[in-house]
């Protein structure tokens, strides 16, 4: 029987394939099309000799020494290197705070079991910018300053930042060997609470998906209820926990980029001042993206060798 | 040994079982009783609520023209309406169980919010003739929907698109309506178009996206994995940026939607990567012998797609599609940061007003009830749909 050629088995798939292939390229010549145009008629043709201009504008707290004279490039260098540092801290302060906040959801006290519900069903429905905006304008900003500073052992949060150290009042003006600025502080505080929140759904997931025998045999072996937890639930419970970190670590990285919401000077904010002074906006936007994705792939590849570690060992 | 289940013995059961959990218990007690003791002293002696009151117009609507809110009035009627007429249709098909959830929400919406927010009387009247008429849509549905012919009540579901459509018209004017420019839309009214907006189009995006990365074709997976990928690589903030600041750009001249517009793509087009995301792990869970199944039977793609796979990828991946649906309402708070007035961006103006310097705590906490009261409703809802849902698989299983 002769076979129409829509009921081609072998013709219909490379046709479609390449009905969607001509649309997706005449798309994208399209637009790049008009990219070349509009650009080259505002003068802005793609061109990287720009990074090395001076900047002109300052970063307000960078790890890497910074003036308004160094190039945009460097500028740039010191917005990434304020992203990874919150991202950094962030990720460590966030991953302990979810561990305890999700392995309190199994306590024996009703109480903490249910505080740890509550704190997770608040934080997540709650989007991040506002809780950002509240930790840097409700919280931080409203701290005393000089004498009436809030005064913890170790620490004295006042308003011209957070003194780490065993600080001292000098003349109404706090010294200490390390000072925290209130942006970043408020930044930092934000993203651990939030992404706490998200994270100890991820472990009491996973310590949900160790079968209740495991805890019953360490308990009935003698093991108290924390060396149950720590050295017989938690290394079952990684197997589940880990790939589920994987994403939200990416998106903790992702979300640092609300930096710009309290003012602390991140890769995005650099970036954005030097849209707004330069006019380049499709090389910005490329150094954004690519970055971006290049700090994924990075926390992805290392979640990964993690994930193979913690994953059963067979012999 | 036994103890009868008083309310003591389960109090100390769970409160004071070993001596270091009644540390914790006390030690955790006197932190909220404090915490919330300073709260509500602050809510009822130091907090100024008038800032919320004198600009809750701004924040619903934001600068939107006076003498056109009618329109916004009547479309919420509407909205009510079939609101109420679908209510009560579901209930007589089985869903939700219980009216109990939905009357929290009603009385929270039409009680307690005008007058916590200490809306003006005429408006609050008007909450009140909107909640009746919501009563009274779902009582006539309750009363009279089970006799509807069954092919009239297969296109009461068309109602919404419709509604839809005609809330658009209705925000945005034109044929003979004053139009009103999208720049002139703001607050609650900007952020609930746009989430809205993005909901409905991601959806068919993301199915497609999902289907097209689990295709035998291997173009088409290539290009629907690369667009995903880069969408979930990127932060919001920078599509949005890019949005703004490249799209004019990419469209000849005069094409490109205006800010607003191009705001709502930029979400639905985000949203359809995490939608897709969800949507293939629905795909994955499905066994292959439906797939199977479904071709010896003779269906064509469309058809196993339609009546098999679909319908059972779908009912999996509704926690995950929901949950992303909470998370974009959330995300549009980022378009304040792009210089838009939604919910969030009305607010930071309101609050840069030196008439109301300083009252930052009071509009992020209504901000904050508001946004948690929507996502919570919202995930309630998801919750009860899946457990309906899972109830009738067991149901039809022999």
């Amino acid at each position: 029987m002769h076979t129409p050629w829509w009921r081609n088995r072998r013709l219909l798939p490379l046709l479609v394939q390449a009905a969607v292939g001509l649309v997706v390229l005449v798309t994208i010549a399209f637009l790049l099309g008009n990219l070349v145009r509009n650009l080259s008629a505002a003068g802005l043709l793609l061109s990287w000799r720009w990074l090395n201009l001076p900047a002109g504008f300052d970063i307000s707290e960078s790890l890497l020494p910074f003036n308004a004279e160094l190039p945009y490039w460097r500028a740039l260098l010191a917005g990434l290197v304020n992203t990874v540092r919150v991202v950094l801290i962030a990720l460590v302060g966030a991953t302990l705070l979810g561990t305890v906040v999700g392995t309190a959801a199994f306590s024996s006290n009703g109480l903490l079991r249910r505080l740890s519900r509550i704190y997770v069903e608040l934080i997540r429905n709650v989007p991040l910018l506002l809780q950002l905006l509240f930790w840097y304008f409700v919280v931080f900003l409203s701290l005393p300053d000089g004498s009436a500073a809030i005064q913890l052992p170790w620490v004295v949060l006042a308003k011209s930042g957070l003194y780490l150290g065993s600080p001292q009042l000098v003349n109404g003006v706090w010294q200490g060997s390390l000072r925290i600025t209130l942006e970043f502080a408020a930044l930092l505080t934000g993203l651990i609470i939030h992404s706490g929140a998200f994270i100890a759904e991820v472990v009491r997931g996973g310590v949900a998906a160790v079968p209740p025998g495991q805890w019953e045999a360490a308990r009935s072996l003698g093991l108290h209820a924390g060396q149950t937890l720590s050295r017989i639930v938690l290394p079952q419970a990684l197997r589940v926990i880990v790939p589920a970190l994987n994403s939200q670590y990416i998106s903790l990285a992702k979300n640092s980029s609300l930096a710009v919401a309290c003012g602390y000077s991140d890769l995005y904010s650099v970036a954005e001042t030097t849209l707004n002074q330069t006019g380049r906006s499709v090389e910005v936007v490329l150094i954004l993206l690519g970055t971006y994705l290049a700090m994924d792939l990075v926390i992805s590849l290392l979640m990964n060798r993690l994930n193979r570690l913690v994953q059963i060992q067979e012999r | 040994m036994n103890r009868p289940r008083t309310l003591t013995n389960r109090l100390r059961r769970e409160l004071f079982a070993t001596p270091l959990d009644g540390l914790i218990t006390v030690a955790l007690l006197i932190g909220l009783v404090s915490g919330l003791k300073a709260l509500l002293h602050w809510s009822l002696t130091q907090a100024d609520w008038a800032v919320i009151q004198a600009n809750s117009t701004l924040l619903a609507v934001g600068r939107y023209p006076l003498n056109q809110q009618w329109r916004l009035w009547l479309l919420t009627a509407l909205l009510s309406g079939a609101a109420g007429i679908s209510w009560g249709l579901l209930r007589g098909a089985g869903w939700p169980r219980s009216d109990r959830l939905a009357a929290v929400v009603l009385l929270v919406l039409s009680l307690l919010l005008p007058a916590g927010l200490g809306l003006a009387a005429p408006v609050q009247q008007r909450w009140w003739w909107l909640t009746a008429l919501l009563l009274v849509g779902r009582w006539a549905a309750g009363r009279w929907g089970g006799e509807l012919p069954p092919r009239w009540r297969r296109l009461l579901p068309l109602t919404w698109p419709v509604l839809y459509l005609l809330g658009l018209g209705l925000i945005g004017g034109g044929l003979g309506l004053m139009s009103v420019r999208p720049s002139q839309w703001g607050g609650l009214l900007l952020t609930l178009t746009e989430a809205s907006f993005a909901i409905l189009v991601c959806c068919p995006l993301g199915i497609a996206l999902a289907l097209g990365r689990r295709s035998e074709l291997p173009l088409l997976r290539w290009c629907s994995t690369l667009y995903i990928e880069f969408i979930r690589g990127a932060p919001l903030i920078t599509l949005l940026f890019l949005g703004q600041n490249i799209l004019g750009f990419l469209l000849p001249g005069g094409l490109a939607p205006d800010r607003v517009w191009r705001a709502a793509w930029i979400l639905t087009f985000f949203a359809a990567a995490y939608v897709a995301e969800a949507v293939r792990a629905g795909l994955a869970a499905l066994p292959r012998g439906q797939w199977e199944a479904a071709r010896s039977l003779g269906l064509n793609t469309v058809q196993t797609l339609q009546h098999v796979v679909l319908p059972q990828a779908l009912r999996v991946a509704l926690p995950a599609i929901v949950g992303q649906f909470i998370t974009l309402l959330q995300d549009t708070t980022l378009l304040s940061l792009i210089g838009l007035l939604d919910l969030l961006g009305v607010a930071r103006a309101v609050m840069a007003n030196p008439e109301f310097l300083g009252r930052n705590a009071e509009v992020y906490l209504v901000l904050a009830i508001l946004f948690w009261c929507c996502c919570a409703a919202l995930g309630l809802g998801s919750r009860s749909l899946e457990r309906r849902l899972n109830r009738q698989d067991l149901r039809s299983q022999p």
